[in-house]
């Protein structure tokens, strides 16, 4: 289908985006790769009226270390991380995640910021990144402020950002030599959403230890470390006796096994 | 409306069109490309997969709009590349093709992959081909066709 009437606003800064959707007051959607916005505008699932393309923003794509982490900007896109273009502070895991993400077309314009401002639960970024402790830096009329992902996703489609605001892009951590990490992902089909999602990452240096299953509910969901906890944990949100339950269970638990043995 | 102007296999081209448009719409309803096909418009076959400023892109769900001023080349440009004209022939020779629907936007993305190297085997040029369907092949003739003309390539 072709999508329904929108009028299109190309923002040619941060400030432009933010004055722009101030103006339209919660009918305008920002659009930066469109990857996901443009299949739902298309199957007329999206009822944005403005839309503001973000994608010409070249300051959303600025990358690089800050103090201890790694400032990644929300407009780098899936093929830039896959092909090193942007360094990668954790070891592969980035460039991993990045490269399994639909297909190589979609990944040359979808972008980080993207994904998670989409906040879909199946996905890739919101759970990898989750497993990250990574924090969203978000810009808005009153300025900048940090929001940790484990907060920024508030459940399907939805999130922290207010009306006029724009996320500027991420804090990742810089892994230590002793970190560990696995990301599965269940799929039928090579690039298509994923039924079942799981991001390990260990790096006892910089405390961090999280299991991260995505392709679950609303958002990515935190679950212990521990095999029987985690078991407990999920049967909490899925049905047990369900082939839903079977599948994380059998995810995450190879992701445990690769990231821990 | 909005006056769109992108540079398509290699001409400047100009078009005022609704803000909704997209580049694969662009292509086809204002300079009568037809060559980019249109199978499902949300992302998942690749029928339209077209090269912006020499990446694969899905041009129905880019907006025209957001392209403007880059490079675009459509299966209708690529007359005389060298690549492509071996791709051409691997694909006719290996039956790579039966109705045709889906192989300009196959053949665009076998040769992104030609060059990127991701061809090592088999398995790897099925999962690169993920994301464009076909529906009359089984996919044989395209994996044998992309296999020899990436060693056509290499000779």
């Amino acid at each position: 289908m072709k999508a329904a009437p929108v009028t299109y606003h190309r923002a040619q800064s941060i400030a432009q985006a933010i004055e722009l959707t101030a103006r339209y007051d919660g009918t305008a959607k920002l659009m930066a790769g469109g990857q996901s916005l443009m299949p739902m505008m298309n199957l007329r699932m999206s009822f944005a009226e403005q839309v503001i393309d973000i994608s010409g923003i070249a300051a959303l794509r600025e990358s690089g270390f800050f103090e201890d982490r790694f400032f990644m900007g929300a407009g780098v896109t899936h093929a830039m991380i896959e092909d090193g273009r942007v360094e990668d502070p954790t070891r592969g895991y980035l460039r991993h995640v990045a490269g399994g993400i639909a297909y190589r077309s979609v990944r040359n314009r979808g972008t980080v910021g993207g994904s998670l401002a989409h906040a879909d639960p199946a996905a890739d970024w919101p759970a990898a990144l989750r497993a990250l402790d990574a924090v969203a830096v978000i810009e808005g009329p009153d300025g900048e402020r940090q929001v940790p992902l484990a907060e920024f996703q508030r459940g399907l489609m939805e999130t922290a950002l207010g009306a006029a605001e724009v996320l500027k892009g991420v804090l990742l951590p810089r892994l230590s030599g002793k970190a560990r990490w696995s990301y599965k992902k269940f799929c039928r089909k090579a690039g298509e959403f994923a039924h079942s999602i799981a991001a390990v990452v260990v790096d006892p240096s910089l405390g961090i230890a999280n299991v991260v299953v995505g392709a679950i509910g609303g958002k990515p969901l935190r679950l212990s470390m521990d095999e029987k906890l985690l078991r407990h944990e999920l049967a909490a949100v899925v049905e047990p006796s369900s082939y839903e339950f079977q599948l994380h269970c059998t995810i995450a638990k190879r992701a445990l096994a690769e990231a821990t043995q | 409306m909005v006056t769109v102007t992108i540079f398509v296999n290699g001409e400047a081209v100009g078009a005022e069109v609704e803000d909704r448009t997209t580049l694969a719409d662009f292509v086809r309803d204002s300079l009568h490309l037809t060559g980019t096909h249109l199978g499902c418009e949300h992302g998942v076959c690749g029928a339209c997969t077209v090269l912006v400023d020499d990446e694969p892109v899905r041009a129905c769900i880019t907006l025209a709009a957001a392209i403007a001023g880059k490079e675009v080349r459509t299966i209708e440009g690529f007359a005389g590349d060298p690549a492509m004209e071996v791709i051409r022939e691997c694909f006719s020779e290996a039956h790579g093709l039966q109705c045709g629907f889906c192989t300009p936007g196959m053949v665009i993305t076998v040769r992104d992959i030609l060059q990127r190297g991701r061809c090592a085997d088999a398995a790897q040029i099925r999962a690169e081909l993920a994301g464009n369907l076909c529906r009359c092949t089984g996919y044989g003739g395209i994996v044998k066709a992309t296999e020899l003309a990436r060693d056509r390539l290499k000779s």
